[in-house]
């Protein structure tokens, strides 16, 4: 295949296949009650200098209580696939980011990420590499498949396929030029769930992003979520299953995980607690108050509820809103 | 019948929602295209199906999203999937119209949204592609919303985040980008402009109630084409404003 460009930016995790499918081969099929907390997840399966990714779209489905557990172990040097708002920002105010993957970093209606803006400038950030949106979840996608690449008509012509690693080939069947996008296996994927049960097994309800996707692509999967449930609850409608046990290595159960981000159907976004972030972002010192006051300050996850208190909580709910 | 008031966001809101044709698809960002969608919806494009990035599709936009993956970008909607379903068919041409904003926008409708600077020392770093660029290389046609002024109309982009008609005709399909697809229309708070059909750079077509032509060129950093006949976009009216302010952005989010 003649190859018309190459992306400028060197691939920051090329794909080993092979490794891949030892790692799934030696994945335990059993069925083992993988519940722990928070701190236990992240201390077992994420180690500095992983590659990690969250999946979620803005503010909806973030992992927050497994972000917030990152931050406090402050594991660092990480490598990200950088998609999100809350939970990269966290990341980035604590300079956990050595290197990202890139799709969109921000604050959606309220801007720019001035965690972002004061990592990448300062250069603490070494490397952004661009991507597109389609081209983040085709890049798990690939991976989820268990090929090096695929396929892609967007990113061509622009400055962000010039900056990223992808590559524009001449199609072989074709002769039309056309983008590959490598596939990206993470280290550690990190995934808010609306149920799950003690094995692992997954659902989610509303929109699913590219959980599907992403959870295919992690070598090791800890799943986060609202509520366990009895396996009996899969085994009666097994086509809602979107994660498969097997898939995944830890089970946490974090009601309003996503906090201070949504969960369709269960609870609201909190804007004042976000408004009260972004504020806090605007400098270095108010980001450091605000990540004492709600992360390093607080044991873990129930601590950080206690502290926003049951009533806002409550007032979070969703009702019948259906 | 005299206008009412309005501010420059309803200005905007009503323009882009006047673009939007009943029965298409038209992929939705969040702020101004969602409220523009809404009120197409509940004015003139009553079967408009909204398509957002990750994976609501054909909602009924009666209460206004505030994230692009919230509960009500599937609200009443014909299909919950995900984001590859959604790009998928983009890519396959189902998604006619799609929206896209930046900080910065060239005679051919190229978009920076990534860095304002060098890339790997900026100046500004900027929240990136996220769907843009997909946006605006897979739909057939493409909306930019913009605020008007010389910094953000520029002879030259610092970084082409999203392709528009690239160098010039002809560019796009060399460059791999599916043939018949490229930006529509531009609207600000000036002036809505699409491009010329030959030469492919941005061409005013109607200046906003109360803009002169000489006060679009002031604020825009390159020479921008002028049509033979330079219409007035019609102000927002009572029955528009009134929906929007009462039924779409009831809650006032937004406006």
């Amino acid at each position: 295949m003649e190859i018309i460009q190459s992306g400028i930016a060197q691939l920051i995790r090329p794909p080993d296949l092979n490794a891949f499918r030892e790692w799934n081969r030696k994945k335990p099929k059993t069925l083992i009650d993988k519940r722990m907390t928070e701190a236990e997840a992240i201390s077992r399966f994420v180690h500095d200098g992983d590659y990690i990714g969250t999946e979620l779209y803005g503010t909806v489905r973030c992992p927050m209580s497994l972000v917030n557990e990152v931050v406090r172990q402050g594991k660092k040097d990480l490598l990200v696939a950088g998609q999100g708002v809350l939970e990269l920002d966290m990341l980035l105010a604590a300079s956990l980011v050595k290197k990202m993957d890139i799709t969109y970093a921000g604050l959606e209606v309220y801007g720019v990420s001035n965690c972002l803006r004061r990592e990448v400038e300062s250069g603490r950030v070494e490397t952004c590499v661009e991507w597109s949106n389609a081209a983040f979840a085709g890049r798990f996608k690939a991976a989820a498949m268990g090929v090096p690449f695929i396929p892609l008509r967007s990113m061509l012509g622009s400055d962000t396929l010039k900056y990223s690693s992808a590559k524009v080939v001449r199609d072989p069947f074709t002769g039309d030029p056309i983008c590959l996008i490598p596939a990206l296996i993470l280290d550690v994927g990190l995934i808010h769930v609306h149920r799950a049960d003690k094995y692992g097994n997954a659902q989610i309800d509303g929109i699913s992003g590219f959980a599907a996707e992403m959870a295919r692509a992690s070598r090791t999967l800890i799943v986060s979520t609202e509520e366990i449930v009895d396996t009996e609850e899969f085994r009666r409608r097994p086509d809602r299953t979107i994660i498969p046990y097997y898939l995944v290595d830890g089970v946490v159960h974090a009601p309003f995980g996503s906090h201070p981000g949504e969960m369709c159907y269960l609870y609201q976004r909190d804007e004042d607690q976000i408004r009260e972030w972004v504020k806090a972002a605007e400098t270095p010192e108010t980001t450091q108050e605000y990540l004492q006051k709600y992360i390093y300050g607080v044991r873990d996850h129930q601590e950080y509820l206690e502290l926003i208190g049951q009533e806002r909580l409550e007032s979070l709910r969703l009702g019948a809103e259906k | 019948m005299s206008s009412p008031a309005y501010n420059p966001s309803e200005l905007l809101i009503c323009s882009a929602a006047r673009l939007m044709p009943d029965s298409t698809t038209a992929f939705i960002g969040t702020g101004i295209p969602m409220l523009a969608a809404s009120l197409a919806q509940k004015m003139h494009a009553p079967n408009l199906v909204t398509v957002f990035e990750f994976g609501g599709t054909g909602a009924i936009l009666d209460e206004l999203p505030i994230a692009v993956g919230g509960q009500r970008t599937f609200h009443r909607a014909i299909a919950a999937s995900g984001i590859c379903d959604v790009m998928e068919a983009a890519q396959r041409g189902f998604i006619e119209f799609g929206f896209l904003g930046g900080a910065q926008i060239d005679p051919y409708g190229n978009l920076n949204s990534t860095v304002i600077g060098d890339h790997d020392h900026p100046k500004v770093r900027l929240p990136g592609s996220g769907g843009s660029n997909d946006v605006g290389s897979l739909c057939w046609q493409t909306i930019a919303i913009m605020r008007h002024d010389k910094r953000r109309f520029m002879e030259k982009v610092d970084f082409i985040t999203t392709p528009g008609y690239l160098t010039g005709p002809g560019s796009r399909e060399a460059a791999g980008l599916a043939p018949g697809t490229g930006p529509y229309r531009v609207v600000s708070n000036l002036a809505i402009m699409g491009y010329h059909p030959v030469s492919k750079r941005m061409l005013l077509l109607a200046v906003q109630p109360g803009v002169t032509i000489e006060q679009v060129l002031e604020n825009t950093g390159f020479e921008l084409l002028i049509a033979e006949t330079v219409e007035e976009n019609p102000a927002p009216t009572a029955e528009e404003l009134r929906i929007l302010r009462e039924e779409v952005d009831r809650e006032k989010l937004y406006i």
